[in-house]
């Protein structure tokens, strides 16, 4: 199927990506494009213009900064998968990284694509939340919990471009996604991380948008155990029901997930 | 209208496309190289699977102006002098397919598959396809000359 009309623009730097998008409002960032070009042939988007920041060299980067992983926006899903430094650093994340979508989507797919989308069952906001990652913009930089707002949304303003996400280095860490067996999206995962002071929890593919679950996070605080969590229940109230599971279904898929992440991360 | 110029296969191609020309539009329609398919709408079946750079990507998920400048290969430009590529050897040898359709992406996967050096089991394998789909279902031979490629090529494409 084809799109319709567009005009492409290739910005050479991020400061000129930046001005050309703020003088066309209809206008939309094209990263790797695996959502985007998709909903354009599907004609259920239709930007006037895109601007190509895929190919910017100043946005693909993964560095290990003292107690964090720095990884570019622009950084496709299959280099933060293979990279070392990653599995050396936060294996999890590189674990998350070889579960999206299928490898041609990981060639070209970003971070900084996914996380702006906010697909309700996108993988990486799960880290960047568990994480309690910083996104930082051309402008400013946001907190993990600030940032993703609902469901497809953000705290990003128009025009406003991600450059890179800071991910502290957690003690320990796992990613558990149930996987809908024909689109392999989560349905849902869950990402658990123990830092020196705190452990987080953050479900993805469950809601409109993904969350923490409280309540497992101060049992797993007292004790970093599957048994710890194994009677919080997760209120299905506000979890998504549709073809493929039941609010149920996906509450009771929560807590299996969260255990088998906590299993996970300790047997590291 | 975009200018685009790359190269396909070794040769350098230039052309004026509409902003909108998806890459596998651009190499069937513009340069008639119809080996590569269109299976699905969805970016799911990987029947258009090209390398671009090096890497395997949907070339139905890609605009052609982002591949301006790059190096494209498809399923034309594996046979060297008239010799079929290794992997084109073994899905032949091994009967890895049934109608075809599906062919040219599953070979160009797997030819990449073998370059990432994710062929090293039939489990692996099975994962590393998870984006190309065969509807005759004939999976089994398609893993099968994918491991016996591998073989041949000491594991590396």
């Amino acid at each position: 199927m084809i799109p319709y009309s567009f005009n492409y623009h290739r910005p050479k730097t991020l400061a000129e990506a930046a001005a050309l998008i703020a003088k066309m409002p209809d206008a939309k960032f094209l990263a790797g494009g695996q959502t985007i070009i998709p909903a354009m042939k599907q004609r259920l988007a239709q930007p006037s213009a895109l601007v190509d920041i895929g190919a910017l060299k100043e946005l693909a980067f993964i560095r290990v900064a003292g107690d964090a992983v720095v990884i570019g926006a622009g950084t496709r899903h299959h280099d933060v998968a293979t990279s070392a430094d990653v599995a050396r650093a936060i294996p999890a994340l590189s674990e998350l990284a070889a579960m999206i979508g299928d490898p041609a989507v990981r060639s070209m797919g970003t971070l900084g694509g996914s996380i702006a989308n906010n697909d309700p069952a996108a993988d990486y906001p799960a880290a960047v939340l568990a994480l309690n990652a910083t996104v930082r913009t051309m402008k400013r930089s946001i907190a993990a919990d600030d940032f993703f707002t609902g469901m497809f949304s953000t705290a990003l303003e128009d025009g406003e471009i991600v450059t890179e996400v800071s991910f502290p280095i957690p003690q320990l860490a796992a990613y558990a996604k149930f996987r809908n067996p024909a689109s392999r999206y989560a349905m849902p995962g869950v990402f658990v991380a123990k830092a020196a002071d705190s452990v987080r929890v953050a479900a993805t593919g469950a809601a409109s948008c993904v969350f923490r679950i409280r309540e497992m996070e101060s049992a797993l605080a007292r004790n970093f155990a599957p048994e710890a969590i194994a009677d919080i229940a997760v209120s299905p109230e506000a979890l998504n029901s549709d073809i493929h599971a039941s609010a149920e279904y996906r509450a009771h898929l929560l807590n299996v997930m969260a255990r088998r992440a906590v299993q996970a991360a300790n047997a590291r | 209208m975009a200018a685009i110029s790359m190269t396909v296969n070794g040769k350098p191609v230039s052309a004026d496309v509409e902003d909108r020309t998806l890459l596998v539009y651009f190499l069937r329609e513009h340069l008639r190289l119809t080996g590569t398919h269109i299976g699905c709408d969805t970016s799911q079946c990987g029947a258009c699977v090209v390398h671009v750079n090096g890497r395997a990507v949907k070339s139905c998920t890609m605009f052609a102006a982002q591949a301006d400048g790059a190096n494209v290969t498809t399923i034309e430009g594996l046979a060297r002098d008239g010799k079929l590529h290794p992997v084109q050897e073994a899905f032949r040898d091994n009967h890895g397919l049934q109608c075809g359709f599906c062919t040219p992406g599953m070979i160009m996967t797997a030819v990449d598959i073998i370059r990432r050096g994710r062929a090293n089991s039939r489990a692996q394998i099975r994962e590393e396809l998870e984006g190309n789909i065969c509807r005759c279902t004939g999976y089994h031979n398609i893993v099968s000359a994918i491991e016996d490629a591998a073989k041949r090529m000491g594991g590396a494409a």
